[in-house]
């Protein structure tokens, strides 16, 4: 980790990436790099090829042409050193549904060789909130509860860098927020998140970059500012600000303080 | 890559065997069935089925832990099943441990739950007067033989799990293999078959398998029927593992 930071050496550079299934050509060509520490947010329709991405450089397909690496490692010919750097959290929340919280979390970290897989879980359930749910069977979990423990078991073994694929599909607003806040403290202590997403506000609120994927190329790649430079600039215009259907579903259910609203009266 | 395999595979197949354990019917349901035709043809159909044989228990238990093993592999299927569409298996394979001790777990953990099953069933059998006179060595032979038709059987089961676009695909291939004894000498001896029939049973693999598991409990010479029945059993193993193989390499490329 150290040299591969140290170096300020992108933490995930994917040059000339292409992909296809059968006929059909989803990935025709992607560039982008993902600086150490930093929030990357791939944002883009359903079927754009996010997810082919994700797949590539978690080292689960290989890429028809182009290479990537992660963490400086090449994915295609040094598959177990980029295993060892990274951490995937799927679509679908990846965990054991006839287990309890508890044992999936042991069950990843004896995978991953830990010296006290039970005392990296305790710890795991308790930044979670899910002590209290620990020894439940998962199939009783909320969706909410389910994502969380998803991605808990993702930070086993501290991975230097998350691919995160559509976290927050299918989530209730309030357990949205919390799984941004729990990206939001990743990118805090260091740690590099690729996030794919097709929530506009997700990647607004969240990401330190953007990538916009369409039709298998990165057709934009920027800062939000860098982006919001692309269009013509802004007129002044002045709206009454409105309260949106979000803000008084929390409001009304006790949870405007966690609320870390950032939007901008537009 | 290797040195992390047996930890690995260990810690998987506690993982399965938990599933097992807590969905209790996996082992149940593999065992009440074959009890239930064990106690059907032994107590209702018995009386008039003539095997040259005083005690049809004796004749029909070993027909009846093949169809145990043949019902118990679906649910190997199912499993594996489950973990591909659940997408823990893509969580395992994006992690750094050995790959292979993925299926092999699910391997592993056929190969003991068929086991506690088969023990069930000849404790059942006991109780219905089941006895043999077979040797310690002659018990290995049974044990290696229902142990290598157990493994062939859970290749084939994964590649149903690797293949399949469904659950009920993935349980359901095994019912051709569950009807397979009913044609064989399991229940009946083949000499009173019409012809094309009687040779169907004859030159299928479960006939040559009951026939040398009979053998052996009845402590009889064995004659060409074991080659027969180890060769099926190894025919069967070798072609699973290689299509389960491709069938792996096409999910994970």
């Amino acid at each position: 980790m150290t040299t591969a930071s140290a170096a300020r050496e992108p933490a995930i550079r994917v040059q000339g990436m292409e992909k296809s299934y059968k006929e059909l050509h989803v990935l025709r060509g992607v560039d982008f790099d993902v600086a150490p520490g930093s929030i990357f947010a791939l944002l883009g329709s359903n079927g754009a090829g996010k997810t082919t991405i994700v797949k590539i450089l978690s080292t689960l397909l290989s890429p028809d042409a182009g290479t990537a690496s992660v963490n400086g490692f090449d994915v295609v010919s040094n598959p177990s050193r980029v295993r060892e750097s990274i951490s995937l959290t799927g679509q679908f929340a990846a965990v054991d549904e006839i287990l309890s919280g508890r044992e999936n979390l042991v069950l990843v970290a004896k995978l991953r060789h830990l010296k006290d897989p039970g005392q990296a879980a305790d710890r795991l359930l308790a930044r979670f909130k899910l002590s209290d749910a620990a020894s439940r069977k998962v199939s009783e979990y909320s969706g909410g509860m389910r994502r969380r423990l998803d991605i808990a078991m993702s930070l086993i073994g501290q991975p230097e860098i998350i691919f995160l694929d559509e976290p927050t599909t299918g989530l209730d607003p309030e357990a949205r927020i919390e799984v941004w806040q729990v990206i939001q403290e990743l990118a805090d202590q260091g740690t590099t998140v690729l996030l794919t997403t097709q929530y506009l506000d997700e990647a607004e609120q969240l990401a330190d970059r953007i990538a916009i994927l369409h039709q298998g190329r990165i057709i934009a790649n920027g800062t939000l500012a860098e982006l919001k430079q692309l269009l013509p600039p802004a007129k002044v215009e002045y709206v009454e600000k409105q309260p949106s259907l979000e803000d008084i579903f929390l409001a009304l259910v006790g949870n405007q303080g966690k609320v870390a609203s950032t939007k901008d009266p537009s | 890559m290797s040195t992390h395999f047996v930890g690995d595979t260990s810690v998987l197949l506690g993982r399965s065997m938990r599933h097992i354990f807590r969905s209790a019917d996996t082992i149940i349901t593999t065992a009440i069935t074959p009890i239930a035709l064990m106690l059907l043809f032994v107590y209702v159909f018995g009386g008039a089925i003539r095997t040259g044989n005083e005690n049809y228990v004796n004749y029909l238990l070993p027909g009846i832990m093949l169809i145990a093993i043949a019902s118990g592999i679906a649910y190997t299927a199912v499993r594996l099943f489950t973990d591909m569409k659940s997408g823990i298996f893509e969580r395992f394979h994006s992690m750094p441990i050995a790959r292979s001790s993925v299926l092999w777990a699910h391997v592993l953990t056929s190969m003991v739950a068929n086991a506690l099953s088969l023990v069930i069933i000849l404790l059942v059998a006991l109780l219905m007067g089941f006895r043999t006179s077979a040797s310690l060595l002659a018990w290995l032979a049974v044990v290696g033989i229902l142990a290598l038709f157990t493994l062939a059987l859970t290749w084939l089961a994964i590649i149903a799990g690797l293949t399949a676009k469904s659950v009920d695909g993935a349980g359901g291939f095994s019912y051709p293999l569950i009807f397979l004894p009913f044609i064989s000498s399991a229940f009946v001896p083949t000499t009173t078959m019409p012809g094309p029939v009687r040779a169907f049973a004859e030159n299928q693999p479960v006939t040559s398998i009951v026939n040398t598991i009979q053998d052996l409990f009845e402590q009889r010479p064995i004659g060409s029927d074991i080659w027969v029945a180890l060769a099926w059993c190894l025919g069967i193993l070798v072609l699973a593992y290689f299509f389960a193989a491709a069938a792996y390499r096409r999910r994970i490329s």
